[in-house]
Parts: structure tokens; C-alpha cells; sequence
């Protein structure tokens, strides 16, 4: 036995051990968790797309998984293959190999050019079915829950023809039963993104885009603007709450129905705030205030959350908020133009405690 | 004779005009290569520190390390600057010093307009720079999408953008003109195209991309400037515009300009990789084609950035397959340098390590670029981070290593000294273990629903354990490139003197000194083969093994009489400097118009000069 034939054994084996390690390595994490991924992250990980909550998240998760294992075994390949190489052809201390000048062989460039090809096309065939699938209009018979979806910098606004009313931030939804979203912007790009109910999908102004989601369980699912929107782009999140359909009944007449203003004591005298300083802006349905400019807060009690699902629908947060929204979240009121419908965040409006007590009183009542 | 006396040439070559003046008026592209390769470190820098900035911002959930105000400015500028100002420019500065050593060229076809070129560049880059300091740098994407980038003109910020990336497109406009005929017009006789190193093919492809996909982009910038300016409506849905055509133009652009960005380092890896192997380049002919390919596949693929935009399902599925396919060329490529490196006897050098770990990242950000190209697994990777990782394993893992390795590679040449090889291994294992826990934990980041291109995360989403350590890692990249910067300094001190062919090279460059005579070659080499260099030092055995012939071949030659060298010109930079004035001026007008006309003015005295300038300065 020469010393290239021993050198070529040896290496052979360390070949061998290489592709070996990286099989058991892919092929431990397939069988668990798949690479941990999920377990790394899974339980605390609200907007996990890697694990979702409906069909539609459920074809994307699964096309996905198809790619990723293709793409993970030529990974393996083509890196073992690589540092195999590095470690059997490299140069020695004081050795002066001499090498065989090869240029090239076409029979290898037809394999490795047909190769991916076939795999990509593997690939491609479900792609295609899923995408086909996702983007077509709902089916009439899974009764389709219409839902109007409107972006703002930076919150949403979700309309129900159906029910006849409008809503901010926070989306019920009924579980078990998909739902049609119709969508648009009132101002620059903006992108719906529930990863664990679907992918994302933007709102452009001038457009209409539409996004199917569906909830299998009664549930909370987290999501936010996945297109950079401006300043406060990272805080413009939003919460979809599944729920069996009877509940889902029973929220959306009672949102349905107009605010009661209070008669009397500091609810009152925080609704006169309200229609001198605020009604410029939001509304109150069922009283004068009626501007479409910043989120509509007659249920805003029945909320968990305010300020694009960013913060706790609390006393302190909303004391902060009304005595200076910017310093809670980052936004640019000074280049507000009401005139011409730009409204780049709610501005410090100078209240007075007082004035603070009683529109907090106010906000109370709205449920 | 008759022609003799018509013929205005140069007894001897113009002396090299030294210090400050020399850089600002020289026409020889080594030095113009010099200056774009120092201008990418120094925006590096730049880059690099606004990198490390966001990684700190992101380090822990609700950073307040930066304002969102500050953050949304350093990863518009972060962006801007690393593709715009670093690699591309370094890519300018490579091509610049080596194209025309590579072809047995002795400058390239227009010197003046190379100068140009690169003041334009520069001073575009201070353009955008110095925005930081004049109210606040642009804040809007480094993809600027419309209507945002148009929605508040009383903010100049966009503005820098729009122009800044006007004049420096412009730039590698004009670059591309002198390097497509350089490559067409001034190869050495019997270099061929087939002939022509690999190096100089990817720069021929990319200066076609360029030379198509800067238009684009001039037309859509220039609508975002009037519609911020002067009331268009291009973009404004309300009015009848469309924000969507805004994303086709860009796009239109902004995909080939990634090839732009990879082909570069492709063609220094397919050089690196034969030098030290000691082997030819495995199917050179398909490594070159497929690039090509690549080239014509990437005008066609753009819309995958748009999937999530509506463009219909016909679209969509039509993009996500030509998306697919381009992964076939690319992978041609990948198995041929796999091809080059079997069976040859590899010198782990810095320059080879960094070639090989530019195939090994470059392979994941391809196979994560697979996974994207499924548009429906899109839809839920867009604009996240599992995206960030997919480009920076593309351009940082792809691009920058493959542009280091070149570094390594070529700066004896450039210098006459060598690098410092412990250091350059420390560099490579610091930066490779830097970027793999910065990036790698961005694909499960992304994965995980953390978007791209937000200042700030709640806790409770469970983003903390893997920004902590993508921050850590972007540190560990800075220390990495810290080590480059030391070795720069020291091997300046004392290097190892590195000779004509410090590496037993292939291709013309290594015949001549280091660094190279201002006129390159003292003959003008004539070309019988690829790799031609090497075919002098080394003839095939039977056993298809290589012979070093005896004696070594001599490559010292009697200088050409007549070497004609283009003369320094001042004009060039005046002429840049004016184009300075217009975009800063149209950044304030009303009162910016002075500022407008004397630089419209400087220009055009710049031009005129320029043409009346003598091709040859009489000296005598």
C-alpha cells in the first residue's frame, strides 16, 4: 500500500465520520423538535410563526418545513463536502505536492446544473399550489366573516359591516370560522402580520388587499405592523382575540351598541374635555364627537390594551398618556395637518390633572 | 516619417505628481483605486459604528440606549452606507487597481472620467454623511418607500437621500461606460474575452447591471425628489399615483444591484481559489456563463421583495419561480469552486480562508434565499429578521468576505508588502465566529416574529436571549476588524517584503514589481492562454501534474519607447465639487438655489476645462 492509498483511506474514513456526525445531528433535532427551534422559543413565543394557530398558518408552516428540509440537506452536503475537502487537500508543513492540473468535466456541470434544477422544482409545485390556494377568494360556503381593516400611523382600524360598527387595535374574531380581511391604508404602507394565524400581507394606500385568517381555538394571538411605517413603526402592534361564536355574538352586539354618557360627577366633566379638546380627533359613537382621525373609543373600556396594543389598558399608563403621549410612545404631532387629514400621533395637549381625572372617569364608563 | 511627426507622444512618462495635489489631480488607476479602497474602509468605520449602535439599542428589550427618532436615522444610514459607500466602492477600488493589470492594459479606456467617477462618489458620500450634522440624517429606509419617503417634505432628511443616492449613482454610471469599453477596447493582444481572468468577466457583468439598473432607480429617485418638492404626484394614491411603482422602481434596481454586490467577490474567489490550489479554475467556462447568467436572470426576479405587496397570484407564483432558478447558476458556481479546490494542494492562507469561508456562509444565505423564493413561507418571513440574516450571510458572509479575502490577496501587490499572516488568521477566525453569532440567531429571531427595522421589543415575546447574543457577536466582529487595522499599520512599519509573486500567481499582475511601475508594464504582454502567467512559470507533465520550467522565465523587458500615460487633471474633481454644491443647494431651496448656479457653474467650468485640456501635456 502506497502512501496516497493510506492517506486516501484515512481520509475516507474522516468522511465518512463527518457526514455521519452531520446526519445524526439533522436527524436528532427531526425527530425531537425540529432543530430545537421550537423548543427554544415555543411556549413563550407568542408570535412564533413556527407554530400556528390556524389552516391558512398551518399550509404556510407546512410548505415551509417541505423547503427547509430540502435546503438544510444540501446544506449538509455541500459543507461537509467542503470542509472534507479542506481537510484532506490541505498543504502540509514542508510538503511541495504536485497536483493534477484538471480543468474541468462536463458530465459533472450537466449532474450539478440538473441537480438543484430537480430539487427547485420540488419545490416549486407545492409553492405554487399553496400560493394559489392562500390568495384565492374565500369559498361561499365557509360563510366568511367580512372584516375591514385600515391602516394608520400608527394604529388599526377594524370595521364589521355586518355588525355596523368600528373598532381599534384589538380583533375579535370567531374561532373555528375563517375571516375575511378587505384592507387598506390611510396614509403611508402597512402590513397585517398574526404569524400564527397567517402571513403577512401590506396595506397600501389607494388599494384594496385582502388576507384570509382563520383561528382554530378560542384564543389570544399576538401580531404587528411588519412594514416600516415611521417613527413609531415598533409600536404599532395589534391583538386578535379568538372566541367560540357565541361569544363572539354576544362582544359584537354589545359593540355594536352607542355610549351612555354620564350625567353628572367626573365622567361628566371628562366628556366636556372630551368634545372641546379631543372630538377633534376620535370618536364616541352615539355623541357629538364624530372625527375618524385617531382610534373610535366608545367600547375603549372594553379594551385590555391602548395605544396600538402597546400598552395596559390601566390608570397609570393612560395618566402618562394623556399628560404626554410622546414620552409613552414615540410619535410626531408637530407636523400634524387636521385640514388635510395628516395626523402623525395624538399631541401633549397641556391638560390639567383635573381635566386628566375626568376624562379618565370617562374613558371608564365606555364599556 | 510622416506619422511620427503627427503623433503627439510623450518622450517619457508625465513624473507623478506627489502629495496632496497629486492624489486630488492623479488619473492613474492604481492611485484612483487607492483612494476608493481608502474611502470604503473610512465609511466602514462609519457603517460599522452604526451597526454596533443598533446591535446596542437591541441588546435587551426596550432599549433606550437610542431614540426611535435615532434609531430609524443609523439603520437607513447603516444600509445606505454599507452597500452604497463600502462595497460597492470597494468593489470600484479592486476593479480600478486590477482590471486593467489583469488584461495588460496600461490604464483604463477614459482616466479623466475614472477621476470623475470617483469624486462624484466621494463627495456624494459626504452628502449623505454630513446630513447627521444638518438636521438629521434620512430616516425613511435605505429603500425609501413611497409615500413615506414622501410624506413630510418640511423634513429635509429624504432629501439627502434622494440626491445622495442621485450623485453616486451617477457615479458608478459613469464608471460602468469606462470599464465596459476598457474591457472591450484595451485587452492585451491574444487576451481574448475567453482568455480574460474571471475577475475582469464578473466586472464586465457587473458594469452591464449597473449600466442598465442605475437608470431606473435616477428616474424614480428624481420622482420622489418632486413629489417631496415641487407637489407632483407620482407616488400620492389620493391624487391618482401609485406607492407600488415606487417598489417596481426601486426593485427594478435593487435586485440586480445585489448581484452587483456578489458578483465582485465571486470573481475574487474564483482567483484566490486556483492560486491556492494550485490548480486552474475547475470549468472556467461555466463558472463565467453562469455568471452571466446570473446577470440576465437578475433583471428578472425582483418582484420576490414585493410578495406580500398584492401584486396577484399570476405574479407571485411567475416570480417565485424565476426566483428558484437563479439558484441554479448560482449553485453552478458554488460546485465548480468545490471542483477547483479537489485534488489540489491548498495553502491556508488568510486570503484562502476567507475564500473558503466565503463559500461556506455564502451556501447558507443561498439555501435561506431558496426558502424566500417559496412566496407563501415569504409571507411570513418578509421584513423580519430571519430576512436580515439571509442578506447579511449574502453580503457580509458573501460580499465582504469574498472583498477581504481579495484584500489579503492583493494588497502585496498594491503595498510590495505582505500582511501579517498570524494576525490575518486571527482577523479571519474572530470575524467568522463574530458573524455567525450575530447573524445566525436572526433566522430564528425572524422565524420567531420579530420584525425588521423596529427600535424596540416588549418583553414577553421571547426576542431577549438571542439579541443578547447577536449583540455580543457584532462586537466580536468590531474586535475582529480592529486586528485588520492593526495589521495594516504594522505590515506599513515592517512587513515582509513581498516581491513581483508572492504567491505563485496566475494571471498578469504577479509578472510585473509590486507595486506595479505607474505604467504597469514596461511591454505590453501578449497573451497566447488563460492564466497565461502561469503557463510561463510551469509546463504539463504527462501525468497531468505541473513542471516549473528552467529556468525561470525572465520577466524583465526593455521598456516601450512610446508609453503613452494620461496626464493629471484638475478638472475631474472641480467638476465634482460642483455637483457637491447643486445637491446641497437643492436640498434648501428656496434659498439653496445660490448655491444651485455656482455649482451648475463649477461644473460646467470643470467639463469646458475639461475638454479643452490637451490629451498630452507638453512638457518640454
Amino acid at each position: 500500500m502506497t502512501e496516497d492509498e493510506a492517506t486516501w483511506r484515512r481520509n475516507r474514513r474522516l468522511l465518512m465520520l463527518l457526514v455521519l456526525a452531520a446526519m445524526l445531528v439533522v436527524s436528532a433535532c427531526a425527530g425531537t423538535d425540529r432543530l430545537g427551534l421550537e423548543s427554544v422559543v415555543s411556549d413563550d413565543i407568542p408570535q412564533n410563526s413556527l407554530n400556528p394557530a390556524g389552516p391558512e398558518a398551518r399550509q404556510i408552516d407546512d410548505l415551509w418545513w417541505l423547503v427547509f428540509w430540502i435546503a438544510t440537506a444540501v446544506f449538509v452536503v455541500v459543507e461537509a463536502a467542503l470542509i472534507y475537502m479542506v481537510v484532506r487537500f490541505r498543504q502540509r508543513k514542508g510538503e511541495d505536492r504536485q497536483v493534477k492540473q484538471v480543468h474541468g468535466n462536463t458530465k459533472l456541470e450537466i449532474i450539478w446544473t440538473i441537480l438543484p434544477a430537480v430539487l427547485l422544482t420540488v419545490i416549486a409545485i407545492p409553492t405554487v399550489a399553496t400560493l394559489l390556494d392562500l390568495r384565492s377568494a374565500p369559498d361561499p360556503s365557509d360563510n366568511a366573516l367580512q372584516i375591514e381593516v385600515i391602516g394608520h400611523q400608527w394604529w388599526w382600524e377594524f370595521s364589521y359591516p355586518e355588525y355596523g360598527f368600528t373598532t381599534a387595535n384589538e380583533l375579535h374574531i370567531p374561532a373555528g370560522r375563517q375571516v375575511y380581511l378587505t384592507m387598506t391604508s390611510a396614509d403611508v404602507i402597512h402590513s397585517f402580520w398574526v404569524p400564527q394565524l397567517a402571513g403577512k400581507r401590506d396595506l397600501v394606500p389607494g388599494r384594496e388587499t385582502n388576507l384570509k385568517i382563520e383561528a382554530d381555538e378560542p384564543g389570544l394571538f399576538l401580531g404587528q405592523c411588519a412594514e416600516f411605517c415611521g417613527l413609531a413603526h415598533a409600536d404599532m402592534r395589534l391583538r386578535v382575540f379568538a372566541s367560540t361564536e357565541a361569544e363572539f355574538e354576544t362582544w359584537a352586539l354589545a359593540q355594536a351598541q352607542p355610549a351612555n354618557l354620564p350625567a353628572a360627577g367626573p365622567a361628566a366633566d371628562g366628556w366636556e374635555t372630551f368634545s372641546a379638546v379631543c372630538a377633534s380627533c376620535h370618536t364616541i359613537d352615539g355623541t357629538s364627537a364624530g372625527a375618524r382621525l385617531a382610534p373610535n373609543l366608545t367600547h375603549f373600556a372594553s379594551r385590555t390594551t391602548f395605544g396600538s396594543a402597546t400598552f395596559a389598558n390601566e390608570e397609570q399608563h393612560l395618566r402618562q398618556w394623556l399628560a404626554d403621549p410622546s414620552s409613552l410612545k414615540p410619535m410626531r404631532p408637530e407636523l400634524n395637518d387636521l385640514e388635510v387629514g395628516r395626523v402623525l400621533g395624538m399631541p401633549k395637549l397641556g391638560l390639567t390633572e383635573d381635566q386628566i381625572d375626568g376624562l379618565i372617569a370617562l374613558l371608564e364608563t365606555l364599556e | 516619417m510622416l506619422m511620427a511627426t503627427m503623433t503627439p507622444t510623450l518622450e517619457a512618462p508625465p513624473a507623478a505628481r506627489r502629495g496632496v495635489w497629486g492624489w486630488l489631480t492623479t488619473t492613474d488607476h492604481k492611485k484612483i483605486g487607492i483612494l476608493y479602497g481608502s474611502s470604503a474602509s473610512v465609511f466602514f468605520v462609519v457603517g460599522g459604528i452604526e451597526a454596533l449602535l443598533i446591535r446596542v439599542q437591541l441588546a435587551t428589550p426596550n432599549g433606550e440606549f437610542l431614540s426611535a427618532d435615532a434609531y430609524n436615522q443609523m439603520f437607513t444610514m447603516h444600509a445606505t452606507t454599507m452597500v452604497f459607500l463600502v462595497i460597492m466602492p470597494a468593489a470600484a477600488a479592486f476593479t480600478n487597481y486590477f482590471l486593467p493589470l489583469l488584461i495588460g492594459a496600461r490604464d483604463v479606456a477614459f482616466p479623466r472620467l475614472n477621476a470623475l467617477s470617483y469624486w462624484v462618489f466621494l463627495f456624494g458620500g459626504l452628502f449623505l454623511t454630513v446630513s447627521f450634522f444638518l438636521g438629521g440624517a434620512p430616516d425613511g429606509g435605505w429603500f425609501g418607500y413611497a409615500p413615506l419617503s414622501t410624506q413630510v417634505p418640511e423634513v429635509v432628511r429624504m432629501d439627502y437621500w434622494a440626491l445622495g443616492l442621485i450623485i453616486i449613482g451617477l457615479a458608478s454610471l459613469l464608471a460602468s461606460v469606462n470599464f465596459i469599453t476598457t474591457i472591450f477596447t484595451m485587452r492585451a493582444p491574444g487576451m481574448t474575452l475567453m482568455r480574460m481572468p474571471v475577475f475582469a468577466w464578473m466586472s464586465l457583468v457587473v458594469n452591464f447591471l449597473l449600466l442598465f439598473s442605475l437608470p431606473i432607480i435616477t428616474v424614480g429617485l428624481i420622482q420622489v425628489f418632486l413629489d417631496r418638492n415641487i407637489g407632483t404626484l407620482f407616488f400620492d394614491a389620493a391624487n391618482g399615483g401609485d406607492p407600488i411603482l415606487w417598489q417596481h422602481l426601486f426593485w427594478l434596481f435593487g435586485h440586480p444591484e445585489v448581484y452587483v454586490l456578489i458578483l465582485p467577490a465571486m470573481g475574487i474567489v474564483s482567483e484566490v481559489l486556483p492560486t491556492f490550489a494550485r490548480k486552474p479554475l475547475f470549468g472556467r467556462s461555466f463558472v463565467i456563463f453562469s455568471g452571466i447568467a446570473i446577470g440576465f436572470m437578475g433583471f428578472g426576479v425582483w418582484a420576490h421583495h414585493m410578495f406580500t405587496s398584492g401584486l396577484g397570484p399570476v405574479a407571485e407564483s411567475a416570480f417565485a419561480l424565476t426566483t428558484m432558478f437563479i439558484a441554479v447558476p448560482t449553485g453552478v458556481k458554488i460546485f465548480n469552486w468545490l471542483g477547483t479546490i479537489w485534488g489540489g494542494s491548498l495553502r491556508l492562507n488568510t486570503s484562502m480562508l476567507f475564500s473558503l469561508g466565503f463559500i461556506a456562509m455564502f451556501v447558507i444565505g443561498g439555501l435561506s434565499g431558496v426558502t424566500h423564493a417559496a412566496a407563501p413561507a415569504d409571507w411570513q418571513q418578509h421584513d423580519t429578521y430571519y430576512v436580515v440574516a439571509h442578506f447579511h450571510y449574502v453580503l457580509v458572509g458573501g460580499a465582504i468576505f469574498g472583498l477581504i479575502s481579495g484584500l489579503y490577496y492583493w494588497w502585496p501587490k498594491i503595498t510590495g508588502k505582505l500582511l501579517d499572516e498570524r494576525l490575518g488568521k486571527w482577523h479571519f477566525w474572530l470575524m467568522m465566529i463574530g458573524f455567525n453569532l450575530t447573524f445566525a440567531p436572526m433566522h430564528i429571531l425572524g422565524l420567531n416574529g420579530m420584525p425588521r427595522r423596529t427600535y424596540r421589543y416588549p418583553e414577553g415575546l421571547g426576542f431577549e436571549f438571542w439579541n443578547a447574543i447577536a449583540t455580543i457577536g457584532s462586537f466580536l466582529i468590531g474586535v475582529s476588524m480592529l486586528v485588520l487595522f492593526w495589521n495594516f499599520y504594522r505590515t506599513r512599519r515592517r512587513g515582509e517584503i513581498a516581491g513581483p509573486d508572492p504567491w505563485d500567481g496566475r494571471t498578469l499582475e504577479w509578472s510585473i514589481s509590486s507595486p506595479p511601475p505607474e505604467h504597469n508594464f514596461d511591454q505590453i504582454p501578449v497573451v497566447e492562454r488563460e492564466d497565461d502567467f502561469w503557463h510561463r512559470k510551469y509546463r504539463t507533465a504527462e501525468d497531468g501534474t505541473a513542471i516549473a520550467i528552467e529556468p525561470p522565465p525572465n520577466m524583465e523587458f526593455e521598456r516601450d519607447e512610446d508609453i503613452h500615460l494620461p496626464s493629471p487633471s484638475f478638472y475631474p474633481v472641480l467638476a465634482a465639487a460642483g455637483m457637491f454644491l447643486v445637491v446641497m443647494g437643492l436640498v434648501y431651496v428656496p434659498w439653496g438655489l445660490i448655491a444651485v448656479g455656482a455649482g451648475a457653474v463649477t461644473t460646467l467650468w470643470g467639463l469646458f476645462g475639461w475638454s479643452m485640456e490637451p490629451i498630452t501635456r507638453e512638457e518640454h
